[in-house]
């Protein structure tokens, strides 16, 4: 039995680093220190695997060897006009880099899974820039963290216990303690309640009110504080001192009425989209009044209706709220290696996501060149989806074009995109089978692990990438000569 | 009835996404639509049954689930996946981004079952020749 230390998490953005797995037999039997999903991938990754290759022939999806594979993948990418490259957000930063090559060589599109996550928060940050720091720096000294449109709890699980409020930092204390407690007062009031809505009827309006309620109960100054605004109350929410129940589609109207109460103008209306004006006068005197602040944000702001513009006026409140106090703000980044992606892309070809090379140089346009629009408005002939599912992500009209035209999925597992492909090839898990360097969502590089060896035949996707760009690069060239 | 749709992540979708999409787990995890009490009376459903969603593009069946999270009613949350995927429009207005939180759709309640992913994809995709 091996103990491998210090492994990176392989799920989302935070990439805990802190992680030990439990080898033995080139078997994983345990993982400590992981959260459920981490832990979830590390111990269930081999239990839906695909290891044989796939090639769809007269309707079936029959196996084939991995050279054919990569034959037919080179044919489709080489004999297409405008193929689309989608995914590398679950891969490392090796592998976009090829795929990058592989995305010019074709002159198709190339665009990562931020365009249906973070896509419009980098269309605000080019507008506006965004002033961040590292995860290192909230854990040690941010006494105010705000969650906005983001469920940590569900998404991040240990952000809040490795980066923020339940953190023990240098210069700020975790909260720890008062959240227990709170947690205790919380579940002996629920039992009252379902005493007492035993007793007569009309309890549980009387529990929601009161639960509106006793949200602010704020602690001492200078002890952290956590915030947590959403549409509804997520568990998240219910680590939180100060929860904000925003109506859906709200967050620009409680955005912008906060810069205008943290300049000290009046408010002539009683609320903001479902919230009351007092409650964002005492959280923009709490945001002027603490010494480090942060906001970080989720699909919350990016999915809803305003897109770019809600992230612009997080970006702004921020920049406002700098004139008083420090105040930073970050995106809450799903997959683990999507910074990753949008780093190799930009430090490639000056573009974060969506590039299209059919031209011959990169060209960006969001909107136009992002993976949902060339595919709903059917201009790709071809897709090589690495790492990712459209067909669960995106909407109807995208993947119908989808399966009209030549799929390649890499993929080490079989995703409902894969049923749809005509060329499947299996690769190693990325952080478990294979190493690779990803970005962590502070743009910090950690070192991905290989702990465990593939199952045989299966290569990493750098070099899957590699042998089809190879391949391409020699069906074009034969092309170009005869 | 009219309801807001919120999407978006849930804890048991999480632990499946990586690498069971297509297993019974995963199905169970996003095939759900959780709603308010107060909204399944009005709809007369109870937890488990079946609903409708519908939008302009199409329909897909779930199962509804009760929420003590969702306090106002009006507003159903659907875990992201395939199944609520597919009644999605595809307007980005030129951000590539759809619209995945907060927009309309009507649900009824149902006899109809849920598909599993082959199915799904099978009925409203086709197979490839």
């Amino acid at each position: 039995m091996r103990v491998i230390e210090g492994v990176v998490c392989p799920f989302c953005g935070c990439c805990c680093d802190d992680l030990e797995v439990i080898v033995e037999d080139n078997r994983i039997v345990d993982v400590r220190n992981a959260c459920a999903l981490g832990a979830s991938k590390f111990m269930g990754y081999s239990k839906n695997r695909n290891t044989k290759p796939l090639v769809r022939r007269n309707g079936e999806l029959v196996e084939a060897s991995l050279e054919d594979a990569i034959e037919r993948c080179a044919e489709i990418l080489a004999n297409a006009s405008y193929p689309l490259l989608y995914g590398w957000s679950n891969t490392s930063c090796e592998a976009i880099r090829v795929g990058l090559e592989l995305a010019e060589e074709v002159g198709g599109v190339i665009d990562n899974t931020t365009t249906v996550c973070h896509g419009p928060s980098i269309l605000a940050i080019q507008e506006v820039g965004i002033p961040g720091c590292t995860l290192g720096q909230i854990r040690h000294r941010a006494d105010l963290i705000i969650y906005w449109g983001s469920n940590p709890w569900s998404a991040h699980p240990r952000h809040i216990e490795r980066y923020t409020a339940l953190s023990e930092g240098r210069f700020q204390r975790a909260a720890w303690k008062r959240y227990l407690s709170r947690l205790i007062l919380e579940s002996a009031r629920k039992k009252r309640y379902r005493a007492a809505s035993l007793v007569f009827k009309g309890g549980a309006a009387a529990l929601q009110a009161a639960e509106e309620e006793e949200r602010w109960m704020l602690p001492p100054p200078g002890e952290r504080k956590l915030v947590v605004v959403d549409v509804q109350k997520t568990r998240s929410a219910d680590l939180a001192d100060i929860f904000i129940r925003v109506e859906p589609g709200g967050d620009y109207e409680v955005l912008q009425a906060l810069r205008a109460l943290i300049r000290d103008e009046e408010l002539d209306v009683d609320e903001a989209a479902g919230v009351p004006v007092e409650k964002l006068e005492e959280l923009s005197d709490l945001m002027v009044n603490a010494r480090f602040g942060v906001l970080f944000f989720g699909l919350g702001l990016t999915m809803s209706v305003g897109r770019s513009r809600n992230i612009e006026a997080a970006i702004k409140l921020t920049r406002d709220l700098n004139r008083y106090t420090k105040f930073l703000i970050m995106p809450m980044r799903g997959h683990f290696n999507v910074t990753g992606a949008n780093i190799v892309f930009t430090w490639q070809t000056g573009y974060p996501y969506a590039v299209d090379f059919s031209q011959g140089y990169p060209r960006y346009n969001p909107g136009e060149t992002s993976a949902v629009d060339v595919l709903a408005r059917g201009d790709a002939d071809a897709t090589l989806v690495i790492a990712s599912d459209p067909a669960s992500s995106f909407p109807r009209k995208a993947v119908e074009n989808l399966t009209k035209n030549p799929l390649i999925v890499i993929d080490p597992v079989l995703t409902p995109t894969a049923l749809m492909a005509d060329v499947i090839i299996p690769t190693a898990f990325v952080g478990i089978e294979a190493e690779g360097t990803t970005y962590r969502m502070d743009h910090v590089p950690l070192p991905l692990k290989k702990v465990v060896e593939p199952p045989a035949g299966c290569l990493s996707d750098e070099e899957v990438l590699r042998m089809i760009l190879g391949r391409v690069r020699k069906i074009r060239r034969s092309d170009a000569s005869a | 009835m009219e309801f807001t749709l919120i999407t978006g992540r849930t804890i048991e979708q999480g632990c499946t996404k990586e690498h069971a999409k297509l297993s019974e787990e995963y199905m169970m995890s996003v095939a759900v639509c959780e709603m308010n009490y107060e909204d399944m009376m009005r709809l007369n459903v109870r937890d488990g049954d079946n609903v409708k969603i519908k939008t302009e593009v199409g329909s897909v069946v779930v199962k509804v689930r009760r929420s003590r999270r969702i306090r106002r009613p009006g507003i159903i949350f659907i875990p992201f996946g395939p199944w609520i995927n597919l009644i999605l429009p595809s307007e980005t207005e030129g951000t590539g981004m759809p619209p995945l939180k907060g927009f309309r759709v009507w649900v009824e309640p149902t006899e109809e079952p849920v598909s599993n992913i082959r199915e799904l994809l099978l009925r409203n995709y086709g197979v490839k020749g």
